[in-house]
């Protein structure tokens, strides 16, 4: 049953990926890429992976589509045609897509008990977490407790972006208003 | 999108429960799937929506810039700051253990102390990158 619809959601990954390749339309691309988002967090979810589904379909499914339409109100509506044949992509691409592959192939196999992420410090994680920190959902635990560094470098990641998104495009900044005060001073200066 | 009667009732009717079920995933990250990160995009997408339809003028007025701005930091100074408040009470830094007297009891408060502060961070930035983007005059 779940392998049926394992096959099912992969071959609704296909074609909506393909969908998005084929259109022009930039509007239905970003619907579909919304929908791509949900499907992937749906295999998340056949995956055991709830927490990281929560978070594609948060990120991916919503606020990624509002983004994308924001950034549509300022742009055209249809893709260009290009003009030139997309050949050294194609070949990057294919280059890259066989290299990833042929890495797939040293990988355990998938639910591989003595893989070594199961080796490691997972199975100490999984027997402590709950009588260590008290919280039931053991991501939670490993995320907020075992791991509070890497989660506290992701946060400042966040907060990074904030303030970069804030100073590139927020009009009202330094650099914006300094700006004709150079082009006036110039030929001040050459006079 | 003034003329929109359809989605501004139906927008009215959501945003409650959205911005609930983002405070819910908050404080319930604990025992079930979800913490900061998720419910501050889930609150997040509650502001954004609520900028969608009403307009940015009123999402403003709402959420000012100064205040999400604020936000943005506080968050990771929350974070930051339960790590500083483990030394001072003599444990490592981020080692909830000391945070209460009872090692459970610690980790419980630091886990929930921590999470806000990751979900006020993502919230902010969530809503501020929207407004910047949709207030960019093309």
């Amino acid at each position: 049953m779940i392998l049926a619809i394992d096959i099912a959601l992969l071959v609704m990954l296909a074609v909506v990926g393909i969908a998005i390749i084929r259109l022009r339309n930039l509007f239905a691309v970003v619907m579909l890429s919304g929908i791509y988002s949900l499907l992937m967090a749906s295999t998340f979810v056949l995956l055991d992976a709830v927490d990281v589904a929560f978070t594609e379909a948060a990120v991916g499914a919503g606020i990624s589509t509002v983004l994308l339409l924001g950034v549509l109100t300022l742009t055209k509506s249809r893709e260009k045609i290009p003009v030139t044949t997309p050949l050294l992509p194609l070949v990057t691409v294919v280059v890259t897509g066989a290299l990833l592959i042929y890495g797939t192939w040293d990988l355990p196999a998938f639910g591989d008990p003595n893989a070594p992420a199961h080796r490691h410090v997972a199975p100490e994680y999984l027997a402590e977490a709950t009588h260590e920190t008290g919280a039931p959902n053991v991501v939670t635990a490993v995320l907020a407790s075992y791991r509070g560094y890497d989660t506290l470098g992701e946060v400042t990641v966040i907060f990074t972006a904030g303030i970069g998104v804030l100073l590139l495009l927020s009009g009202s900044g330094v650099l914006r208003r300094r700006e004709p005060e150079e082009n006036d001073d110039k030929p001040g200066g050459a006079a | 999108m003034k003329h929109h009667l359809i989605l501004r009732v139906i927008a009215k009717l959501t945003i409650p429960g959205i911005l609930l079920f983002g405070l819910y995933v908050q404080f319930h990250g604990d025992y079930g799937p979800g913490g900061g990160f998720q419910a501050g995009v889930i609150f997040g997408a509650g502001f954004i929506l609520y900028g969608l339809v009403f307009g940015l003028q009123n999402l403003r007025r709402v959420a000012p810039a100064s205040v999400t701005t604020t936000f943005i930091a506080l968050g990771v100074l929350i974070f930051a700051g339960v790590g500083i408040a483990s030394q001072l009470l003599g444990g490592n830094y981020l080692d909830y253990d000391v945070l209460a007297a009872d090692p459970h009891a610690g980790q419980h408060l630091g886990i929930l102390v921590v999470e806000l502060g990751v979900g006020i961070t993502v919230a902010a930035v969530m809503i501020t990158i929207f407004m910047t983007f949709a207030g960019r005059e093309r």
